[in-house]
């Protein structure tokens, strides 16, 4: 199958979010992405889980691949309680040092990782689609 | 020792710890507590090595910054080695490598900071 879609339904227990990254693995080397880009993917889909089990208070959630020609498209869903993206913090290291909370790094981290990200959310969930390109930015 | 350390020794003064596995919270809170141990007895210089830890996750990683800002507090130093690609990429995001050098092997990493 040139173009296939995947579609996993993670329940929220520890280090599930591995087996994401382990499906990011199987179709990055199907698309015959670097190395360096299934990393970023990956990095960005534990993030995103972690964020979606932290904020979504949902016993379950959803991760689907779409593969095209020019790039993969990963979407990270929950049918939780949403969250106000403007509200969240730009996180740096030099006012971290200082305060308590240490955390909070996740958007940051998926923004750098990926080409595209966009959150889209409200009272019954979240929806993150990011992209990577299949060529560039190496 | 927790599952999360593979091996903790000091070598010319600097105290080397090797994780194991994913590098997530529970791994950042063993490093933390082996830091702990080693900060009250003395020690100030600290190399992580991360050859077995691939994979890692912004929670654990953020209990290395509580790491850096203790020894701040004592003129002390921490550095990592074998970073896998993505792990160093993640700690430049972090900006942990503003504060913390990152060496190609052990031996390089515990000469530079004896």
């Amino acid at each position: 199958m040139k173009n296939p879609e995947v579609e996993l339904k993670l329940p929220v227990i520890p280090d599930i979010e591995l087996t994401a990254t382990k499906t990011a693995e199987v179709i990055s080397k199907h698309m015959s992405l670097s190395e360096e880009k299934t990393g970023e993917i990956s990095m960005a889909i534990i993030e995103s889980c972690i964020n979606a089990f932290e904020h979504s208070k949902t016993k379950e959630i959803y991760i689907h691949f779409i593969v095209s020609d020019d790039k993969l498209t990963v979407k990270v869903i929950d049918h939780g309680k949403g969250f106000d993206k403007s509200k969240v913090e730009i996180p740096n290291i030099e006012n971290k040092l200082k305060s308590e909370r240490k955390r909070g790094w996740g958007l940051q981290l998926v923004a750098e990782l990926m080409d595209t990200v966009e959150y889209d959310s409200d009272e019954s969930g979240t929806t993150v689609t990011m992209t990577k390109k299949k060529e560039g930015n190496e | 020792m927790s599952d999360s350390i593979k091996n903790v020794e000091e070598k010319n003064g600097v105290v080397v710890i090797s994780t194991n596995g994913y590098f997530n919270n529970i791994a950042g809170d063993a490093v933390l507590e082996v830091f702990n141990e080693k900060m009250e007895s003395g020690s100030k210089k600290f190399l992580i090595d991360m050859s077995d830890s691939k994979v890692v996750n912004s929670i654990g990683v953020s209990i290395l910054i509580e790491i850096i800002e203790k020894l701040q507090g004592v003129d002390g130093k921490m550095a990592f080695t074998n970073l896998a690609g993505i792990v160093e990429k993640t700690f430049n995001i972090m900006g942990i490598t503003k504060y913390c050098e990152v060496y190609e092997s052990i031996d390089a990493g515990v000469e530079k900071l004896a």
